[in-house]
């Protein structure tokens, strides 16, 4: 069939490679924009894209627990035997660290708990499990969302229906809207929220709305699944952070929840991550884990065990796990000081925009309203990266380059066209990723 | 969602009764129930209040109203909608509550080859013996971590180096160093770029990633798998969605390659078929095609233009020589075929769980590769975003340094040779046991960390029951849990089971 498809190009198959009707793929909006900045050769370069945090000199940070689990594996004989018990361990450590150690649902085991390739892995298990069982169901994202949901949910051939939940004018949360399309979605949907530090906004519910969302999905019967990117990330404190999973909880909803430990404890490249779903009881949750298992024992088999390694150290022991705690309050309050100053610097330079959103989102993003026109002459002049849909993560900003950023700002911003930018901006968050060859 | 239940409770009417009438009742009846938002848990005509799961639910009405026994709970497609049906025919509706959307989920069947670990485990028997899995054991029947692996985990530990992001196709220098090693560093089509090399979640990641790639790029086009092969070779292409077929490789009678089947399948299959082969070490029967052999499957495949797809699970660990491991590989790179190649670490370097392995494209020229390469990391950023690092770095420093480089030959021959002196062993043990007259060196033509006895099933089981040697029941044994002493035991197990079962 393919070699008609050679044919109707009028390639002759004889002499025609395989791979002739292969076209390059257009790069990640996100990753893509770290391999721009590395070409990049000017000293005064600033990567803002992609979300891995920088201390105040910009460079990347290796947590002191994580150092510590090292040195505490570093002795021990690791043995190839041992990864299925790891495995288990960081899935008892991560659904205590979201749902809480003493809930009935950690107590009485109904959770089906797997451990995935970080966030991206979780998503993409649970998605194949909703498309092997709900084949026709679709998955409701939000606009905007994280891009590489929409690849995601349409590699594993579910469905993408989207629903209204940033208001680029107040660029704050559109909640009317929200509660509109939760309302008129069909029942019994599929929808994926962000439980806190929205990205890339970084504009989240409070707690009156989660339980608005939560009454609306009860009514609805619609299925929640959570991606929690950011535990302790958004606030500084991990219980607050997994707020809106409790009232869900609380509610009665049996949920879906992706969890990544990359950003939480700077496990970037080490992809670990747990998928949990609850269920009514340890029964249902043994043979719903049984069929995550073979999604993906067919994907990659088992996950890499390093990572998970580390990350069962360091919750299972007191000492790491309080030194974990301190260190992710000390990431959080170094971004809300960025914020501050960059807010500061923007304001004093007469910027004739409103900035108060830098300091009201939250989490390691700021989504600035900069149109992609906007972010590409940042780029080019200024040597500034970011991603198209204005998205700014505020952990590659420092003491040292936040004044330059905001200069750079101000001059691409200065001349006003305010509404039309935020029209385009609001255009940027379709997701640049298409089929096309 | 109501129209397809109220239609589908119709449907079922008229197999009961002939009130179709009821239909716009139990729509109604629906959302009025579901607006209040209670949990409400009436049944039957709402008098009785009673707490049932679906399941006695359905036993219930089975027993009261001697209707036939009906698969209610495929009805249940909300969890809060329950529909049973009186036996005059009328539909009303009960609500039942906090059941999950996933209800209907069943447990999935084990995985043959992880679930024998898992029934060796849990037996309390002390002659048992675990031949399922292929993890090299020593001797002693330990995991073994090579020594190279420390030494360079702890080169990693001491350089304090970061944990950013891999690239989507992975660790660069991991990249380069694997085609090399697969092709030969001084293979011209190293020199001409024309490899693309992504690194992938060990064997089964990379065979998934060119599973995608084929699924979106040749949809419709099959793969063409041995039979027997690896267990989950089937498992990858179903959920890739990427149709399969075999093509006869074990031979029984002669406990041997079928060569002719071989052949003539892969001629019969469509013109432009992926023919995955194994590159060296055949999973599982540890049986390989002669060189001229190999010559003779290059022929036909070029003859009805498929593609060769290599799954290269064992360099070095077969025969000890990466370089002779690789020759299939090599013999059809040098007709100038474009081929894919699966590869992995997790034997010949130990690093089982650590998931380190690479997807190999070699294309006609460097344009193509490139082309490629995007490709495949357009397929890599919804399964996992980028590899994991630590197995990459491992591999990185291992064949990046020759000190280390030549310590991890020296290895891979010592494992190599263990597996050919347990062989060895196990040949002369039921040459010696078995009186039969029964030729058994087919155990030493075979190569690689499996054996196929030529047990049938029922003979496996016998091996497993009688005797607490655990192994798959297609018949494979994996030598690498086999250690010297053991081999007389094992023997006496497998002349019992061969001679004394049907």
């Amino acid at each position: 069939m393919w070699r008609r498809c050679l044919w109707r190009r009028g390639i002759s198959s004889s002499a025609a490679g395989w791979w002739d009707h292969v076209g390059a793929a257009p790069k990640d909006p996100i990753l893509g924009v770290t391999e721009a900045f590395l070409a990049d050769t000017s000293p005064r370069k600033i990567n803002l894209g992609v979300g891995a945090y920088r201390d105040d000199e910009g460079r990347p940070v290796v947590l002191q627990c994580v150092r510590g689990a090292e040195t505490k594996l570093a002795g021990s004989q690791f043995l190839e035997s041992l990864p299925n018990a790891v495995n288990t361990k960081l899935v008892e450590e991560s659904v205590q660290l979201v749902y809480g150690k003493e809930t009935d649902i950690v107590q009485e085991r109904r959770f089906a708990g797997i451990q995935a390739l970080s966030g991206t892995g979780a998503c993409r298990l649970f998605a194949e499990f909703q498309r092997r069982f709900y084949p026709e169901s679709p998955i409701y994202l939000p606009v905007p969302t994280w891009s590489n949901h929409h690849n995601i949910w349409r590699d594993a051939q579910v469905p993408v229906r989207t629903f209204r939940y940033y208001h680029p004018d107040s660029k704050g949360l559109y909640f009317g809207a929200l509660m509109d399309d939760i309302k008129s979605a069909p029942d019994n949907s599929f929808f994926l929220l962000h439980p806190c530090a929205h990205n890339p906004t970084g504009v989240d519910p409070n707690e009156e709305q989660w339980r608005e969302i939560s009454h609306e999905f009860k009514v609805k019967n619609h299925f929640p699944f959570f991606d929690m990117a950011y535990q302790g990330l958004a606030s500084g404190d991990i219980d607050t952070d997994s707020k809106a999973i409790k009232i869900f909880r609380e509610d009665g909803h049996l949920i879906g929840c992706a969890q990544s430990f990359t950003k939480i404890m700077g496990l970037y490249g080490h992809r670990v991550g747990c998928l949990s779903i609850l269920s009514v009881d340890e029964n249902q949750a043994i043979a719903v884990r049984s069929q995550l298992q073979q999604i993906a024992r067919a994907m990659y088999s088992s996950p890499p065990v390093h990572g998970s390694l580390l990350v069962s150290t360091i919750l299972g022991d007191s000492q790491l796990k309080a030194l974990w705690e301190e260190e992710v309050k000390a990431m959080v309050a170094r971004i809300i000081r960025m914020r501050a100053k960059l807010r500061e610097s923007l304001e004093k330079l007469d910027s004739p925009l409103n900035w108060e959103h830098i300091t009201n989102q939250v989490g390691m993003f700021c989504f600035s309203g900069l149109s992609p026109e906007y972010v590409d002459h940042l780029a080019r002049k200024f040597h500034i990266y970011m991603t198209r849909d204005g998205r700014i993560s505020m952990a590659g900003v420092t003491t040292s380059n936040v004044d330059y950023l905001a200069n750079a700002i101000h001059e691409v911003t200065r001349f006003g066209q305010e509404d039309s930018s935020q029209r385009r901006s609001f255009n940027a968050f379709i997701p640049h990723i298409s089929y096309a060859n | 969602m109501f129209e397809s239940l109220s239609s589908m409770a119709s449907t079922m009417l008229c197999g009961f009764s002939s009130t179709p009438t009821t239909s716009p009742t139990l729509q109604d009846h629906c959302k009025k129930k579901l607006k209040m938002g209670s949990f409400d848990r009436t049944i039957f005509s709402g008098k009785k209040k009673r707490n049932h799961s679906i399941k006695t639910m359905s036993n219930q009405i089975h027993d009261r109203r001697g209707i036939p026994w009906l698969p209610l709970r495929f009805l249940i497609f909300n969890r809060r909608i329950f529909i049973y049906f009186l036996s005059c025919g009328r539909i009303t509706l009960a609500l039942a509550v906090n059941v999950s959307r996933f209800e209907g989920v069943t447990m999935a069947p084990p995985d043959p080859i992880l679930g024998v670990s898992e029934a060796f485990k849990a037996d309390t028997n002390e002659m048992k013996l675990n031949l399922g899995v292929g993890d090299y054991r020593t001797e002693e029947l330990q995991p073994y971590v090579l020594n190279v692996v420390k030494k360079a985990e702890n080169l990693i530990l001491k350089r304090g180096e970061n944990k950013e992001y891999l690239p989507i196709e992975g660790l660069a220098a991991f990249n380069n160093a694997t085609a090399e090693l697969l092709f030969g560093r001084d293979n011209p089509v190293i020199e001409q770029q024309r490899v693309a090399t992504v690194q992938g979640l060990s064997g089964t990641g990379s065979l998934r990633l060119a599973a995608a790639l084929i699924e979106r790029y040749f949809p419709g086009a099959k793969v063409l798998i041995s039979s027997p092969t690896w267990g989950n070779h089937k498992n990858i292409f179903n959920d890739a969605r990427v149709p399969w077929s075999e093509y006869r490789y074990y031979d029984p009678k002669t406990i041997g390659l079928d060569f002719d089947g071989m052949i003539s399948d892969i001629k019969a299959a469509p013109d432009g078929s992926f023919v995955l082969l194994h590159g060296c070490a055949h999973n599982p029967t540890g049986i390989d095609p002669t060189p001229e052999q190999w010559e003779k499957i290059a022929d036909v495949i070029q003859e009805k233009k498929h593609l060769p797809f290599f799954d290269v699970a064992y360099q070095g660990f077969a025969s000890g020589s990466l370089d002779a491991d690789a020759s299939s590989v090599r013999l059809f790179a040098a007709r100038g075929m474009e081929l894919l190649v699966a590869q992995s670490y997790s034997k010949n370097l130990g690093l089982y769980s650590e998931r380190i392995g690479a997807i190999n494209v070699l294309c006609s020229s460097a344009d193509a590769a490139a082309r490629v390469k995007s490709q495949l990391k357009r397929l890599a950023r919804p399964m996992y975003s980028n590899p994991p690092i630590h197995g990459a770095r491992i591999v990185a420093n291992v064949v990046g340094n020759p000190e280390l480089f030549n310590e991890w030959e020296e290895e891979m021959e010592l494992m190599a040779s263990r597996i050919k002196s347990v062989r060895q062993k196990l040949f002369d043990s039921l040459s010696a046991k078995d009186k039969s007259g029964k030729d058994w060196s087919f155990i030493l033509k075979q190569i690689g960390m499996f054996s196929f006895t030529g047990l049938s099933k029922a003979q496996s089981d016998n091996m497993t029951n009688k005797w607490h040697v655990y192994m798959t029941k297609d018949g494979r044994i994996s030598l690498a849990g086999l250690s010297s002493v053991k081999c007389e035991y094992l023997a006496d197990a497998i002349v019992d089971s061969f001679h004394n079962v049907k």
